[in-house]
């Protein structure tokens, strides 16, 4: 077992999402069935080899710091789950 | 030939020369999808008003007399991660069902800059995660060639829609595979340019650092026209590339005299359809006798692709749906407090495996485990580009099956994510290097199901890939 029940309840609870009980014996048995399977990269010898975030050769891409038009306040909002004047709404972050 | 059988670059000549209106074109269009929509179930959303307004200033300006863009008054198919202003964009996710976005992606607007008849937005796997549309939130799209078939996927949708007559091109995005394999299923052309060759802003993010979009389309001809619309340096997104665009046309000539092209024996191996096989070593034959030299070559790493691209592709997306946490936009489902209705929102929203990624991927780059899971990964992806890049030292194509097996039946493999997964293992080691590929039919299987072959060219070098597939496109 490369997870345990106690792992996905962390990782579960890190990305913001609930397992229900009836699903959590068929999640844990693909992920750690998936996690197995990628195990063959440990065969590979990597030293001083160095790591690919992209593909394509690329350096910084600077532009000149200039004001351009943006989004109209009402556009922005206009998907809002929950607004109130010109803002978005979420439920209290603060205790009282 | 009906009209919605036709390809671009023939309705643009009965266009220009009065033959057809673009009005009758987008009326032939709509009245086959009237007939073929409620079995193939290509679109999450149909835009007919859009497009018969569109037909109409097109008709207009043709009786101008004034000159029309190559896709002007083409109908077509957008995959629904692509951000279309005033029209719902869902990413085939619960949690987008409602999303209007507020702009335009740039890969869009300049289809729209070309007059295209914008059909409808077309199904995926929900977020682009999955190789058949199973994983869409709303329906399953269903193969043209055979109802009970997938169409593939990501963008099943799309290359469903130009295998079925309802629409004459698609525009997709590939991250694993996602147009080159659906492209295969469906009988149809389908090309992943060079990472960075078309802007990314406003295809919502599924991997950034593979994720392109791309044509879908019935020859080489049509995919040229669109790449030429399509490609090109863009502000708003850093990641696109400056380097120089041909003009992709100039590639459509029948010759492969010289060109090296590659056989890796890592793709074809045990597991692969013998029909596919056999298929594909017909089409380098064919390359053979037009003048190419065909040699065998190795591409070592490959076995390592799909354990690479099954820890990146997660970890990057794990970090790209965080924003989906029902605050600015898409769904919220309340909850006592902040946490709790971000848990609920994506708990509820989100499907089996967008949720399963974001898992892996978030388990992947967690404390204790990054080293081993993440930064491996980052390396092997050093060596199979290296592969690659050692490959073309000596060669000017490599030439490989798209798919290990032909369109599956629907609910075949969705209770097996890894073998689901493992229908990548052609087309993910390309979107790992950057380059591009192709996908271009070539023949039925006995049951009458699209083999396809994949072409792979060097960064940047769209148009040699596109001359080959031209090249065999002619003798057919």
């Amino acid at each position: 077992m490369k997870i345990s029940e106690q792992d996905i309840k962390t990782v579960a609870s890190l990305s913001r999402l609930k397992i229900r009980e009836e699903e959590s014996a068929d999640v844990l048995f693909q992920l750690n069935k998936i996690l197995t399977y990628v195990e063959n990269l440990q065969a590979l010898d990597t030293t001083n080899i160095e790591p690919t975030t992209y593909a394509l050769p690329m350096q910084n891409v600077f532009r000149e710091d200039k004001v351009k038009p943006s989004l109209d306040r009402e556009l922005a909002l206009s998907n809002a789950p929950l607004k109130e004047d010109g803002y978005f709404k979420v439920p209290r972050v603060l205790e009282a | 030939m009906a009209l919605y059988d036709k390809t671009a670059h023939e309705l643009h000549e009965l266009l220009t020369t009065k033959k057809i209106s673009a009005a009758e074109l987008t009326a032939d269009i709509f009245s086959h999808i009237d007939e073929a929509e409620n079995k193939i179930r290509a679109y999450l959303t149909i835009t007919r008003d859009k497009a018969e307004a569109t037909a109409k200033l097109v008709d207009e300006k043709i009786s101008r007399g004034e000159k029309i863009f190559p896709l002007e008054g083409i109908p077509c198919a957008i995959k629904d991660n692509i951000c279309t202003k005033g029209i719902k964009t869902t990413c085939a996710s619960k949690i987008l069902e409602n999303f209007v976005p507020p702009y335009d992606a740039t890969a869009y607007k300049k289809i729209l800059a070309q007059n295209s008849i914008i059909v409808g937005k077309a199904n995926l796997d929900e977020f682009a995660m999955g190789s058949s549309t199973e994983n869409s939130g709303f329906y399953t799209t269903h193969n043209p060639h055979d109802l009970e078939r997938v169409p593939g996927g990501s963008s099943g949708g799309s290359t469903a829609a130009v295998a079925g007559g309802e629409a004459i091109f698609a525009l997709g995005s590939d991250t694993g595979g996602s147009i080159r394999q659906p492209a295969s299923f469906c009988g149809v052309v389908g090309f992943k340019p060079t990472y960075g060759r078309v802007s990314r802003y406003g295809l919502v993010a599924f991997a950034s650092s593979l994720d392109q979009i791309g044509p879908i389309t019935r020859d080489v001809t049509d995919c040229a026209l669109v790449l030429n619309a399509i490609c090109g340096q863009d502000d708003m997104d850093s990641t696109s590339t400056a380097a120089q665009i041909p003009d992709f046309t100039k590639s459509l000539v029948a010759d492969v005299k010289g060109l090296k092209i590659g056989l890796p024996k890592e793709y074809f191996v045990k597991g692969i359809d013998p029909e596919i096989e056999t298929a594909v070593r017909n089409v380098a034959k064919k390359f053979e006798e037009l003048g190419a030299e065909i040699v065998e070559i190795s591409l070592p790493h490959t076995e390592y692709a799909i354990a690479t691209y099954y820890l990146i592709a997660p970890a990057e997306a794990a970090t790209n749906l965080e924003r989906y946490d029902g605050v600015s936009y898409g769904a919220r489902v309340d909850g006592a407090d902040v946490v709790e209705m971000m848990t609920n929102t994506r708990t509820e929203k989100f499907g089996a495996e967008v949720k399963r990624r974001i898992m892996i991927g978030n388990y992947a780059l967690s404390a204790g485990y990054y080293d081993a899971y993440y930064l491996k990964a980052l390396k092997v992806r050093t060596l199979i580009q290296k592969d690659f890049t050692d490959a073309f030292e000596k060669l000017d194509l490599i030439l490989t099956p798209t798919t290990p097996n032909v369109a599956f039946k629907i609910g075949e493999m969705v209770s097996d994510p890894l073998k689901m997964y493992l229908q990548d293992i052609c087309t993910v080691p390309v979107n790992l290097a950057g380059l591009p590929g192709i996908s271009v039919p070539c023949g039925v299987t006995k049951n009458n199901l699209p083999i396809g072959f994949q072409l792979i060219g060097k960064a940047l070098d769209e148009a040699t890939i596109l001359k080959a597939a031209f090249t065999y496109e002619s003798t057919l």
